[in-house]
């Protein structure tokens, strides 16, 4: 689904991606993991044309999408901070970006109710608290029905129930084929739901497997203890 | 684009500070009119006020709302639209809220006036073009500065400054280089140095309409003479528009290139 090669990217003096190969299959889950400043969401926004790459080339289903935008009607994209233009409503916002995608069939009001959404939807978005927006932040993103879901640390601000009710929808996407990929850094959040993981160390891809093999590889019991390990032996 | 653009100015359209802007100039329009009850000296009263204000009003809304509508930029980012179609219909959505709340805000107390009645029918339709061209100017200037500052109080600080360039320095520096090379022919200098700066070629097309340009100093005079005043006229407005599109087109140009 996507080939990424050689993909490098410097901010500045910082060189954030040093050559990234990676290929993520059709229907799978994959996590992208790493430090903090590893180039996590720097990879997730190449993908998605936001960051131009300095080198390297990224293909989806084949073809180049650097320099394009159309290919962009096939993700969905939960992005980091939700922020949004404080004078409209969560329905006009919701009306926009469904207007903005016309060609797309939108799916929002089993998503309103899976989220309690009801009571915020015409409140301006300004008044809404953190967790909220997060919550329409996921509405906008899972609304469309697209192969592709990129979620950038989806679980910010939720609440438990919130949270188990992301989870289902996930393995509800993942049930009907999708690809997604996620980054988090909450441990046990991406054990329960990925399939695959992509560990990240100073720019380059230091692991690429399942779990499995990733505690194999680390000698470690649990999931959380082997990428703890990753991190103090690169440290070190 | 229409569709961001659609969005952007029903956005700031909501806005306080789009009413505070509006009932302001609703305000000074009467207290102008019902004060001085003459719509000639309103409309220099005016010009005095719009040349500086909607430089200022256009530089610092461009940049605010540029950076407080960034995270929502990323969102749209990540949507099938191009890139520069989503800059452009922001920057027009704020010009064009702006420019309402100028045209709407004066053109009230106006026609409630009976401008319709009057001869500074031209002169007041001038000043709200001007007006108007200021804010696309300084609005397009000021996304500019945005968008090649990630820091917003060095973007703010900048786009401060190009005002403060444009509507005081550059005429202190001016007037002084005027000063100092008496004794050479100025003409030409005085003529390209007006047209480098926006502020200063709309206060000389407002004045050359309202024909006192004699007396108001040295630019206006040189217009007068070399253009008269219809050649000047246009030659200004479409140096104006030149203004208003080199900036755009940066937009487009630095939109294209950048990392979110």
């Amino acid at each position: 689904m996507i080939e990424i090669s050689q993909l490098y990217k410097k901010f500045g003096k910082n060189e954030v991606l040093k050559g990234v190969d990676l290929e993520i299959q059709e229907g799978k889950i994959v996590a992208v993991l790493g430090p903090n400043g590893s180039g996590k969401t720097t990879i997730i926004k190449s993908i998605l044309g936001m960051v131009v790459p300095n080198n390297g080339d990224i293909k989806l289903n084949g073809e180049s999408i650097l320099k394009k935008w159309r290919y962009r009607d096939s993700i969905d994209y939960l992005p980091q901070i939700a922020n949004f233009p404080h004078n409209l409503t969560v329905k006009e916002l919701i009306g926009m970006i469904k207007d903005l995608r016309k060609q797309k069939k939108a799916e929002d009001t089993p998503l309103i109710k899976l989220f309690k959404l009801e009571p915020f939807l015409n409140k301006k978005l300004g008044t809404l608290s953190g967790g909220t927006k997060q919550k329409v932040n996921i509405l906008l993103t899972f609304m469309f029905n697209s192969p592709l879901i990129i979620l950038d640390e989806p679980t910010s601000g939720l609440d438990p129930i919130s949270l188990l009710r992301l989870k289902e929808l996930i393995n509800s996407e993942k049930k009907k084929g999708k690809t997604i990929v996620i980054t988090s850094h909450i441990m046990s959040f991406v054990e329960e739901v990925a399939e695959e993981i992509v560990f990240l160390l100073e720019g380059k891809i230091y692991f690429n497997g399942t779990i499995s093999e990733l505690k194999k590889k680390t000698e470690q019991p649990d999931f959380e203890h082997a990428i703890a390990s990753i991190l103090t032996q690169s440290y070190a | 684009m229409l569709k961001i653009l659609k969005y952007s100015f029903y956005d700031l359209m909501r806005s306080r500070w789009s009413y505070v802007y509006f009932v302001f100039y609703l305000l000074l329009g009467f207290v102008l009119l019902f004060l001085n009850n003459n719509v000639s000296k309103a409309v220099i009263t005016l010009m005095n006020v719009i040349i500086i204000l909607t430089p200022l009003i256009g530089t610092i809304f461009g940049v605010m709302y540029y950076y407080n509508s960034k995270e929502f930029t990323g969102l749209l980012l990540a949507q099938p639209i191009k890139r520069s179609t989503i800059f452009l219909g922001q920057y027009f959505g704020v010009a064009l809220s702006l420019s309402m709340s100028l045209v709407v805000g004066l053109g009230i107390p106006f026609i409630a006036y009976g401008i319709f009645m009057s001869d500074a029918i031209w002169d007041f339709g001038l000043l709200l073009v001007t007006g108007a061209f200021l804010t696309f100017i300084f609005t397009a200037l000021s996304f500019n500065i945005a968008l090649r500052n990630e820091n917003r109080i060095k973007g703010f600080g900048y786009a401060i400054l190009l005002w403060l360039f444009m509507a005081v320095i550059y005429d202190g520096i001016f007037l002084m280089s005027l000063m100092i090379f008496e004794d050479y022919p100025l003409d030409t200098f005085s003529l390209s140095a007006t047209m480098f700066n926006p502020i200063d070629l709309s206060r000389v097309l407002i004045l050359l309409k309202l024909d006192i340009s004699a007396l108001m100093g040295y630019t206006g005079a040189i217009f007068q003479k070399f253009f008269g005043t219809n050649f000047g006229m246009f030659l200004s407005i479409g140096v104006l528009a030149l203004w208003v599109l080199i900036p755009v087109w940066f937009i487009r140009r630095v939109a294209r290139r950048k990392d979110f």
